[in-house]
């Protein structure tokens, strides 16, 4: 679990050089020059979108995967993961706002109405919202499994916008995008096979009881 | 009168590296406020002697950028977009080592009366190289300002005498997958193309480029010979040239080609015709933290906006 911290911290440490670099400071010479690029912003942006995806793409394999190897105890690691990704979109957004941005909020605001790819951005942040906020166990306990259950459903919307998020940004015909869309789909459909499966194998007990 | 004392960082000419050149004039800039054309200039002095490689004399400088600052030769040549070597920005400076730029011809053809192949050698009058430097605006809102050298663009094509038929003029990037490992992703259809109007082509500004701070140009920056077409968006300023094409119908670029409602054949930088998916406002340059306000023809209206008088630059973009 504390791996899905090592990216982030890799940033900040990169930060931490590019910071000493740019004001001469001296105090990190020794350790070498920063790996953000020529335009940390960018590269911050874009490292923190590639992770978001990557951790909520993770989240969304726990399930099938548990299934598939008959290995339940990874269900356990399903919420942190999730949370992860959650963090790793908060600072991405947090970036753009920062950052690319510097919180100029009619240049933000006209992005998320004309941009298409950041409207989907924005609406994939906003249904992950409620599934951070009602993570603890006190909020599982509040509104019992079922409805809770079915706030979690959203990531089957939110993984394929997401996804799309990158392939609308990315530029000329590339490739990387197209792979995470064909992830998502693998996901989300091993999970319409196991609904048949399952309903099947109902029904054939049915018939044998 | 002046005092001067002697600073660190007033190390005599021969003694710096390009690298330290950099930081050295950034200080003093930051330090007295100097002149700063004359600080942007002073560097290139220094290189002929500091570079054992006999690098290129040229015979004027010229400062297109105003007081702005230069970006440092490790920011202009770490941070390329070049697809036929990966699609990040730091892919060309790790891959594009592969391509062979020795020896180099280039086919001309079309609309001209003198065509064929012809060597770099006899492309480019290396004994009338000029310095210019220029501001750098990228589609995607970064920009740099860069110390090119090469040739005027119309020196080179009136070598070959275009006819009046020749109202446009086409150019492509070498596509060699053995020496560019990106072609195998069909990011975009290869060769890589772009075009200009033949006047466009003509005007004095556009600059045909071997050379960058003084030195060879750098294979991931266009080796050994690039377009530079300052009042456009980077993309049209195309990369290792093989072909020059002179053509009397307008051609459709690689990135116009690929998204026409996105990449239109003018391209000219132009603040007020937003990217569809991003704002053409406000630039980044390299460097800076604050975005700075993008200039119509990135500055050089006063050069070259009677080229596009009675043309609605928001069909026309
Ligand atoms: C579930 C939520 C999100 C995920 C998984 C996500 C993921 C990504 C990914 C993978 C990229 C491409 C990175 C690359 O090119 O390597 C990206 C780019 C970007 N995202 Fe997001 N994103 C999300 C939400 C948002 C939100 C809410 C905003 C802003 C309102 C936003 C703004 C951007 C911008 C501006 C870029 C383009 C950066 C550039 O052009 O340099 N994203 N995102």
């Amino acid at each position: 679990m504390i791996g899905m911290a090592l990216p982030l911290s890799w940033l900040l440490y990169n930060w931490a050089l590019a910071v000493d670099e740019g004001f001469n400071l001296g105090y990190l010479t020794s350790l070498g020059f920063h790996q953000l690029t020529a335009n940390p912003i960018e590269y911050t942006n874009r490292f923190l979108g590639d992770w978001a995806l990557r951790f909520l793409l993770a989240s969304l394999a726990v399930t099938p995967l548990a299934r598939i190897f008959k290995f339940n105890q990874l269900v356990a690691y399903r919420r942190m993961i999730g949370l992860w990704a959650f963090a790793y979109v908060s600072i991405h957004l947090s970036s753009y706002i920062v950052l690319d941005q510097f919180f100029d909020w009619g240049e933000i605001w006209g992005d998320i109405l004309k941009r298409n790819f950041i409207t989907l951005g924005m609406i994939s942040f906003t249904l992950l919202i409620p599934m951070a906020f009602t993570s603890t166990k006190g909020w599982i306990k509040r509104l019992g499994a079922k409805v809770w259950k079915r706030i979690h459903k959203a990531i089957y919307v939110v993984a394929p916008l997401a996804s799309a998020h990158y392939f609308m940004m990315a530029k000329g015909n590339q490739l990387d995008p197209k792979i995470y869309i064909g992830i998502v789909a693998v996901l989300l459909g091993i999970r319409v096979w196991f609904y048949y499966q399952d309903k099947t194998k109902a029904a054939n007990r049915k018939a044998a009881a | 009168m002046l005092i001067k004392t002697k600073k660190p960082w007033d190390l005599s000419e021969n003694e710096v590296t390009p690298e330290a050149l950099y930081l050295n004039r950034r200080k003093i800039i930051q330090g007295f406020g100097v002149a700063a054309a004359a600080a942007v200039i002073s560097p290139f002095l220094g290189w002929q002697k500091a570079i054992a490689a006999p690098d290129f004399t040229v015979i004027k400088k010229t400062n297109y950028a105003g007081d702005e600052e230069l970006n440092s030769y490790k920011d202009i040549t770490t941070y390329n977009n070049y697809y036929e070597f990966g699609t990040s920005k730091s892919d060309p400076a790790r891959n594009a080592h592969t391509l062979i730029t020795e020896p180099w011809s280039v086919k001309v053809s079309g609309e001209a009366e003198k065509t064929g192949s012809i060597a770099l050698e006899d492309l480019i009058d290396f004994n009338a190289l000029e310095e210019r430097i220029y501001r750098h605006r990228c589609v995607e809102t970064w920009s740099m300002v860069m110390p090119w050298v090469g040739v005027p663009l119309a020196a080179v094509l009136k070598k070959f005498n275009p006819t009046s038929n020749a109202k446009f003029v086409r150019f492509e990037t070498i596509a060699d997958p053995k020496q560019m490992p990106g072609l195998r992703s069909r990011v975009l259809d290869w060769p890589y193309t772009e075009g200009l109007r033949i006047d466009e082509a003509m005007h004095p500004l556009s600059f045909m480029v071997v050379g960058l701070y003084g030195k060879p140009i750098p294979n991931q920056n266009g080796a050994p010979i690039r377009l530079v077409v300052p009042w456009k968006y980077g993309f049209k300023s195309i990369k290792s040239i093989v072909s020059i094409r002179f053509q009397e119908t307008q051609p459709v670029g690689s990135w116009e080609e690929n998204n026409s409602r996105e990449y239109g054949f003018y391209s000219n930088v132009n603040p007020d015709v937003d990217h569809p998916r991003w704002s053409q406002k406000r630039e980044r340059r390299i460097g800076e933290f604050f975005k700075r306000k993008t200039l119509m023809f990135n500055g050089y209206g006063e050069e070259v906006a009677s080229l596009y008088t009675g043309m609605d630059l928001q069909k026309n973009f």
